[in-house]
């Protein structure tokens, strides 16, 4: 980053006077005599010879898997078939009522006959704790660890939708599973509200039982669309 | 001392020894503690061993970690940067006062009375909660496990599963008692099933997720260079808070930040599998700064020092800064095994506890900080599961020596008469002679009735062992009259 640095911000004053940046900018340089003054942060040698996936075989068959052992459910489904498997999941979770973010392909949805709720405008943490369940596309799949991500572009809404109704169908195809995590972070795009998600809601806070759906929704249902 | 005078809270437990003590003497504590420990240990050795690189990864881990410490203050301010860039506001606390003013100060411009929280460890270093509470604001913690340590006004015990210690009927017990006094109630028939439990603890909170105006998070890590913050979690409760409300807080401890964005690539790999030992835990957050129309719109980072830098300074020590609060040491620690979190008095227990708190607390300045470097056996195991090569081990002794250090001059510990004592003896063979001559009388007096204890002081030593019974004769004298045959 050789850009024009960005100003110094104004340092107001802190609880004890001078401004508490400096004091603990003071007192990191004071602490860290023992680095020579003209080492660089580069110059702190970074070993990364670990590899970028650890997935084998076919990645996409790794994802599924990977996905179901979290115990959400795969449907896989070729790109013909995709409207008529994604009503028959809808219906089948008796969603009347779902939430469909803006930029969510029409197509995807044809066969499905329950009404739709527009997130433009916003909808209402209320509204969308009250509807049947979302349904999003995802910005990529992580084979080896069985994780959708999302980072609110087009098709996916913003991170609400995906969190608050109880039922979340994501939509990934084939095309968009990563083999691992480094392959993965690679292709994210910095600045996005970005959320990984392996399984559904789950904790394990008493006497580790696994217990599914606390906060998040307890049900997740994955259709992957083949091609 | 008065809150505002310590920077890191004690958990009101005695001193580790007594606490020990004590905890060793409930058997339900120690069966919890076993199956869970044993559980995590042999669920995480399973995770680790199905990625071959683990080693390079941890080596990678670590020296990300080396190379934020030795310069910390560029990241520090390269962070600052990206992070107002993105639209946020930072702010920096240099110890608990200050960062719980900071908070206070933000949560009271927002109007608001109430906050919901996720669980954090900078957040209970520095006891926030009680000081939002002194300023008439309540704080909700919303992880499964905070909830019941919070409505139960009891203590964590463990990073990463901090009611541990509490079994299904004691939890159920708590929620039908305590949750009516906050917000939804339990349900009348609730019983000591998990998932119904889980269901109460989702309706209590639900209602405050939905309507909070603030919401207060600790950060997993912070990258410099995008200024995207990070939270990894597994119920959905954080993603609540940092994305309904209208203003989010994140109190970062200094030592979070990252050199990277792409640096993720490593620790979204050793966090997991260390602490859950999971491939990946439910829920990752990542946002920068703030985005028009998706989550809060106005978000403050407070970057908290409150020791690190004293920490830091220390370069035998300054590695405890690398930790990722990933809990793998305690699982497989055998002091922690038995003893529980509560017994080491701070919010972090267990081998790193043993080696963090008393630097940021400072050695030399109390009983507490001063007896956790002892609470080991130097085994080794924390070392090997560390994630990013913390060598527990060796900064456990240097820092006893340190608290050695710290109590020179004044009067001599019993301990210190001891060796001073056993240096005059083993000095000299005359002395030792005489002394192994004195033992074997000694000891057979102590041994007559079958007492086999140690009057005074050493008391305390016999009171969980036998004192072995000295031979008749000494090695030395023996050899004298083996040599003569």
């Amino acid at each position: 980053m050789s850009e024009a640095k960005p100003a110094e911000p104004v340092r107001e004053e802190g609880l004890y006077g001078e401004p508490s940046a400096n004091r603990i900018l003071a007192r990191i340089r004071s602490a860290l005599r023992d680095v020579p003054n003209d080492e660089r942060p580069e110059d702190v040698e970074v070993t990364r010879d670990y590899v970028d996936s650890h997935a084998v075989g076919d990645i996409v068959d790794l994802f599924v898997e990977r996905v179901e052992d979290y115990r959400a459910t795969v449907v896989r489904v070729g790109e013909q078939d995709a409207p008529a498997e994604i009503a028959r999941v809808l219906a089948g979770h008796g969603v009347a009522n779902l939430v469909v973010p803006p930029g969510f392909p029409d197509a995807l949805l044809a066969r499905y006959e329950g009404s739709r709720l527009s997130d433009d405008p916003p909808l209402t943490p209320a509204e969308l704790d009250a509807s049947d369940g979302v349904i999003t596309l995802a910005a990529q799949g992580i084979a080896l660890t069985g994780t959708i991500v999302l980072d609110a572009d087009a098709g996916q809404g913003r991170r609400a939708l995906s969190l608050v109704p109880d039922l979340h169908v994501c939509v990934v195809r084939s095309s968009q599973v990563a083999a691992d995590v480094p392959v993965a972070v690679r292709a994210l795009v910095p600045g996005r509200p970005t959320t990984f998600i392996s399984g559904p809601s789950a904790t394990s806070d008493i006497e580790l039982d696994r217990v599914e759906g606390v906060h998040g929704p307890r049900t997740l249902v994955v259709v992957l669309i083949s091609g | 001392m008065s809150r505002d005078e310590v920077n890191v809270v004690w958990l009101g437990s005695p001193t580790f020894p007594k606490a020990a003590h004590d905890a060793l003497q409930d058997d339900q504590l120690r069966r919890n503690l076993k199956h869970a420990t044993t559980t995590i240990r042999d669920k995480r050795l399973r995770a680790v061993a199905e990625l071959d690189d683990w080693e390079t990864l941890r080596l990678a881990g670590s020296q990300i970690k080396d190379r934020v410490m030795r310069h910390l203050d560029t990241y520090l301010l390269q962070l600052e940067a990206s992070v107002t860039a993105a639209g946020g506001v930072v702010h920096w606390a240099e110890d608990a006062r200050e960062a719980k003013q900071i908070v206070s100060d933000l949560v009271r411009a927002m109007g608001a009375t109430e906050v919901v929280k996720i669980k954090s460890m900078a957040t209970q270093e520095i006891g926030l909660n009680e000081e939002l509470d002194d300023d008439g604001i309540e704080a909700t913690e919303t992880d499964l496990a905070e909830l019941i340590v919070q409505l139960n006004h009891d203590r964590p015990s463990h990073i990463l599963v901090p009611a541990i210690h509490r079994n299904r009927s004691e939890i159920r017990d708590i929620f039908r008692r305590e949750m009516g006094k906050h917000g939804v109630p339990a349900p009348d028939d609730l019983t000591d099933e998990p998932r119904a439990l889980a269901e109460a603890a989702r309706v209590h909170l639900r209602e405050k997720f939905l309507r909070a105006k603030v919401a207060i998070s600790g950060a997993n890590f912070a990258c410099a260079d995008t200024g995207t913050v990070g939270v990894v979690e597994s119920e959905g409760n954080g993603r609540m808070c940092l994305t309904l409300p209208e203003t989010l807080i994140t109190v970062m401890g200094i030592e979070k930040v990252l050199p990277s964005f792409s640096d993720l690539e490593v620790f979204l790999q050793l966090l997991p599998r260390s602490s859950t030992a999971e491939r990946m835990n439910p829920y990752t957050s990542l946002w920068t700064g703030v985005t028009p129309g998706d989550g809060p719109q106005e978000f403050h980072l407070i970057l908290l020092d409150n020791g690190r830098t004293k920490t830091l300074a220390d370069t035998a020590g300054r590695s405890a800064l690398h930790c990722i609060r990933c809990s793998a040491c305690l699982n497989v620690c055998p002091v922690y095994e038995r003893t529980g979190g509560r017994s080491y008095g701070s919010v972090y227990p267990g081998p790193i506890g043993a080696v963090l708190t008393p630097q940021l607390v400072g050695i030399g300045t109390s009983d507490h900080a001063d007896s956790l470097p002892f609470a080991s056996t130097l085994c080794g195991a924390c070392y090997d599961a560390c994630p990013v090569r913390i060598d527990i081990p060796e900064m456990l002794v240097h820092l006893r020596a340190k608290v050695v250090d710290a109590h020179r001059g004044g009067l001599p510990k019993p301990e210190a008469l001891a060796m001073k004592g056993a240096r005059m003896v083993f000095g000299s063979p005359r002395r030792l002679a005489w002394a192994e001559r004195l033992g074997a009388i000694g000891g057979r007096v102590a041994g007559i009735g079958g007492g086999r204890w140690l009057p005074g002081p050493a008391k305390k030593w016999t009171g969980a062992r036998d004192v072995p019974v000295p031979a008749r004769e000494s090695f030395r004298a023996w050899w004298r009259k083996a040599g003569r045959r």
